[in-house]
């Protein structure tokens, strides 16, 4: 197969600074070069490369918009877009990887942490030196997080954990995780180190879906933290909420990203591929499926772009996030699951991308607020109605 | 140390070239430029110069005012400065011409040492190198794959038709690089962000001297389709036939 050709067919590259465009070329050669001859392996086993965690933070991409006094870049929203679009072009697992590390674990220590929890963390987890996890949903409680019961008891100047979280992305590989607990003043978040005592975190097997990414529960008994432990400056849920903003932004490229992969793929397989006497790419129906996924896509790329330059301005709102979150990982899915057909028997191999990105893209759709969920937060910015009860 | 890397913009690998209506030039419409994969090498051999020794790098480049891109992504890699020879038909110098104005900005600039690429990859004639070397009166050593400098003088390994020479020389000196030289880094987004802030230089590159003209540039020749003679044992009478016979290999 041909090299990756990004489809860009409203010209939007000149909407992009040279600095956005040459993080993004750079990003893509990294990945290109380093992750895509592993892919295919780590999904089939089921494992994440760790080995490259350290060239990530090298690279910069974790928390690449935090300061740089903090470790982080102190890059623009729409930068940080573009590299989860590159990073995902990869592979949703490493996408979902960084997105956590730096929208999950990086921002909620540099939004609600002391300044002590930022010099103490940030620099490492911006190299890759530390990993972090964020445990949020519950076995009981996913679309509804306020629900959760997972508690924190003050003892002393200490606090005791007890719960259970459940699909934890990077879960077992990290040395912290972020939790969030129900303590008698409401939610708070804890930095909680994973070798504490009381802490374990069983890895969740047998996904079909964003295999290369390690998902486990985790166990909290009696879990002692001291008093600095504690995330000082934000209390609900409002906290959980405000990184999840973060990291659904990051999605709404990266699931672009996903389906650019899809397209490339297709697109150069029905051009090779010849059936009855000529290239496929000479037939109506996958000509069909080629022109509504590069509108589909390019429909989603602007969305994005829009999203983030509002972002950038400050002008950014959660139902802004919703409705990209929503309609492009829909996108994405949609077209993974219409380009496979293009390809054909080879489509349900791993020799070729597009069905694996189908695969990663149903986790896509549900963490960080499911579809319908996006939908009625959408609905109740218009109507002013919840409809969540 | 103060050290120099020559750095030319080239049509990106993904090209499809197609020659303009002149037929002498390439239809430079859509066409996307990178840096040249062996400038990349010297460029990181020059950091990695400075990290050793100290001093500053500068990237030079004979082009148009757009191969600022190209420098500020050297410039992201650490290299502090980039200097651009404008010229709008840089692209019709041939390398002697290249190598003069090179030259001249080289000696103003005052460089203990320069790092060229070993061709690049778009004209593929590895002279401009050799060249400013002559010019400049100093040693060179090209295609270098491995090279240990020192304050004034330096040991560098080259690649030669079948075995490996290794050279000693005095510097002020040229090195060509070849590709095991080293591996390019990734300019990371602090890299990016820090590029910003670094300076470029332009002036205009003195006029052209060419001592020889492009007459004509041609594609080569479409390949032939390939040709299916048969499957397994029995197909290999007619595909020694056809090899002894039609391609006369055998
Ligand atoms: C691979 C993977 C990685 C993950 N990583 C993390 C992580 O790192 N950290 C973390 O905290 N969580 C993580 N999650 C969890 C994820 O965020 C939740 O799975 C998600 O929020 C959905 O919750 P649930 O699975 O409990 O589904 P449920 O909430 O049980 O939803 C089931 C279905 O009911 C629908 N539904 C729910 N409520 C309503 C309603 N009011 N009205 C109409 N329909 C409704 C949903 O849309 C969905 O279709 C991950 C999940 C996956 C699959």
């Amino acid at each position: 197969m041909e090299p990756y050709r990004q489809l860009d067919f409203l010209q939007l590259d000149d909407q992009f600074t040279e600095e956005e465009l040459m993080v993004r070329d750079t990003v893509r050669s990294w990945v290109n070069e380093r992750f895509m001859p592993v892919v295919m392996e780590h999904w089939e086993a089921g494992t994440f490369p760790m080995e490259l965690a350290p060239e990530l933070g090298e690279l910069g991409v974790f928390g690449p918009t935090i300061p740089e006094e903090y470790g982080g870049a102190g890059m623009s929203s729409v930068t940080y877009g573009l590299i989860c679009q590159e990073l995902e072009r990869g592979d949703s697992g490493l996408r979902s990887f960084v997105s956590v590390q730096g929208s999950l674990v990086m921002y909620p220590i540099f939004a609600y942490g002391s300044e002590e929890q930022k010099r103490e963390w940030l620099p490492k987890l911006a190299s890759g030196e530390a990993i972090g996890c964020f445990g949020l949903t519950e076995p009981d409680f996913g679309s509804n997080p306020g629900g959760m019961l997972t508690t924190a008891k003050k003892d002393g100047d200490d606090w005791i954990l007890n719960g259970r979280k459940m699909w934890i992305t990077n879960g077992g590989v990290s040395q912290i995780a972020i939790v969030w607990a129900r303590a008698e003043e409401g939610i708070r978040g804890f930095i909680v180190p994973t070798d504490a005592k009381g802490f374990s975190a069983p890895e969740q097997k047998h996904k079909w879906s964003l295999r290369a990414s390690m998902t486990s529960e985790l166990v909290l008994e009696d879990v002692r933290v001291p008093a600095s432990a504690m995330l000082p400056n934000v209390r609900g849920l409002k906290g959980p909420l405000g990184c999840l903003t973060q990291a659904r932004y990051g999605i709404c490229w990266g699931a672009v990203g996903s389906a650019l992969a899809c397209f490339d793929e297709a697109l150069s397989y029905s051009k090779e591929r010849i059936v009855f006497d000529k290239p496929l790419a000479g037939f109506q129906i996958p000509q069909k499926k080629l022109a509504d996924a590069a509108t589909d896509i390019t429909l989603g790329q602007l969305l994005a772009l829009r999203v983030g330059r509002m972002k950038d301005a400050g002008k950014m709102e959660p139902h802004h996030i919703n409705m990209a979150k929503r309609n492009n990982c829909a996108m994405s899915l949609k077209t993974a699951r219409d380009l496979r057909d293009v390809l054909g028997a080879n489509g349900i191999t791993l020799e070729y991308h597009t069905g694996r990105h189908m695969c990663n893209m149903e986790s896509v759709i549900t963490y960080e607020g499911t579809h319908d969920i996006h939908t009625l937060a959408i609905g109740q910015h218009l109507t002013g109605l919840a409809a969540f009860r | 140390m103060n050290i120099v890397a020559c750095m030319k913009r080239v049509p990106t690998t993904e090209l499809v070239a197609k020659v303009g209506a002149d037929g002498k030039h390439l239809d430079a419409s859509g066409v996307q430029y990178m840096v040249s994969f062996y400038d990349e090498i010297a460029v990181e051999e020059a950091v990695k110069t400075k990290e050793k020794h100290g001093g500053e790098v500068t990237v030079l480049t004979l082009g148009p005012s757009d191969a600022a891109k190209e420098l500020r992504e050297c410039l992201a890699k650490g290299a502090d400065k980039g200097v651009i020879l404008t010229d709008d038909s840089w692209s019709d110098r041939d390398a002697h011409s290249t190598a003069e104005a090179l030259k001249a900005k080289i000696e103003e600039l005052g460089a203990d040492v320069v790092f060229c690429g070993r061709v690049a990859t778009d004209r593929d004639s590895a002279s401009v190198g050799p060249m400013l070397a002559t010019m400049l009166g100093w040693a060179c050593v090209t295609d270098v794959v491995e090279l240990d400098l020192e304050a004034d003088k330096g040991t560098a390994k080259r690649e030669a038709d079948g075995g490996i020479e290794t050279y000693a020389f005095a510097l002020p000196a040229v090195i060509t690089c070849q590709k095991d030289l080293n591996e390019p880094r990734y300019a990371g987004l602090k890299g990016i962000m820090a590029a910003k802030k670094k300076p470029i230089d332009e002036s205009p590159a003195p006029a052209a001297s060419n001592q020889a003209e492009v007459l004509a540039l041609e594609l080569p020749p479409a390949r032939p389709d390939g040709r299916i003679l048969g499957e397994g044992a029995a197909a290999v009478p007619a595909l020694i036939d056809a090899l002894r016979n039609e391609a006369k290999v055998l």
